[in-house]
């Protein structure tokens, strides 16, 4: 498997979408590849620290309703 | 009349709610912990922004002078509920010798930690939002989508127009750039 590879498996791997064999997979080829041992490591982390932050975001229609408020002021 | 106001002062109304909310809303609810009065509070944040737009000085980013207004509509908020409930009443049943004891037990008292984990919580929130702030505006928002929301991958293809491998590459840029934005303070 190539690094690239590697990489794309880790990314869906933080989203919980990679199967058994692709974890497999993932986990062999890091076994050898300090590169991608890295990578993984960072990406991981990467996921805690979203985890952690415990971050929060506005649904889509919540923005629009603002935003329209805030046109029909702008066109006042 | 006109049909949008391009940019006054270098502020870009327009655009604020699609730059600003998420980090404004995340800044209001530590603060009022109330989903429905942290949207009002920022929808009126950016309606009293417009008004005094012609006060905007450019010496502060947008940003930060909204986030200045935010603050006196957040204290404006707590004003309000005070001025219903009357003045507080707080009962501290220790003499001035026991002022140890008192210490003691709020040492001991588990909210501090929470109030702590919060402030750490929270100081990770801005530096999030300031490493969001440097990816490509599409990126940053399938990023969000993809990675705050949870929003699954079919849908956030069919909403981009984007096949599941444009998005993965898309997360992949993404997620370097934030682990390399991240790096030096949260790794």
């Amino acid at each position: 498997m190539k690094c690239e590879k590697a990489g794309h498996l880790s990314d869906k791997d933080q989203y919980k979408e990679v199967s058994f064999w692709e974890k497999i997979k993932l986990v062999s080829h890091i076994l050898f590849c300090k590169f991608c041992r890295e990578y993984v490591k960072n990406n991981k982390r990467l996921s805690e620290i979203f985890k952690e932050s415990d971050l929060k975001t506005m649904t889509r229609s919540d923005k629009l309703k603002i935003k329209k408020r805030l046109y029909e002021e702008i066109l006042k | 009349m006109k049909n949008s106001l391009p940019s006054i002062n270098d502020l870009n109304p327009n655009l604020w709610v699609d730059k600003h909310s998420d980090y404004l809303f995340n800044y209001t609810i530590v603060r009022v912990n109330d989903t429905e009065v942290a949207k009002d509070l920022i929808s009126e944040t950016f309606l009293a922004g417009l008004k005094s737009i012609n006060s905007f000085k450019g010496k502060a980013s947008e940003r930060t002078w909204l986030i200045a207004i935010l603050k006196r509509k957040i204290i404006d908020h707590y004003r309000k509920i005070n001025s219903k409930k009357g003045k507080a009443e707080v009962r501290i049943n220790y003499s001035e010798d026991s002022e140890i004891d008192w210490l003691e037990e709020k040492v001991s008292d588990p909210y501090i930690k929470n109030a702590e984990d919060r402030i750490q919580n929270h100081e990770l929130g801005f530096a999030i939002f300031n490493c969001l702030d440097k990816l490509k505006e599409k990126q940053a928002r399938i990023f969000k989508m993809k990675t705050i929301d949870n929003i699954d991958t079919e849908s956030i293809c069919k909403e981009f127009n984007i096949s599941p491998s444009n998005l993965w590459v898309i997360i992949h840029r993404a997620r370097k750039d934030m682990a390399a934005c991240l790096k030096e303070n949260w790794f």
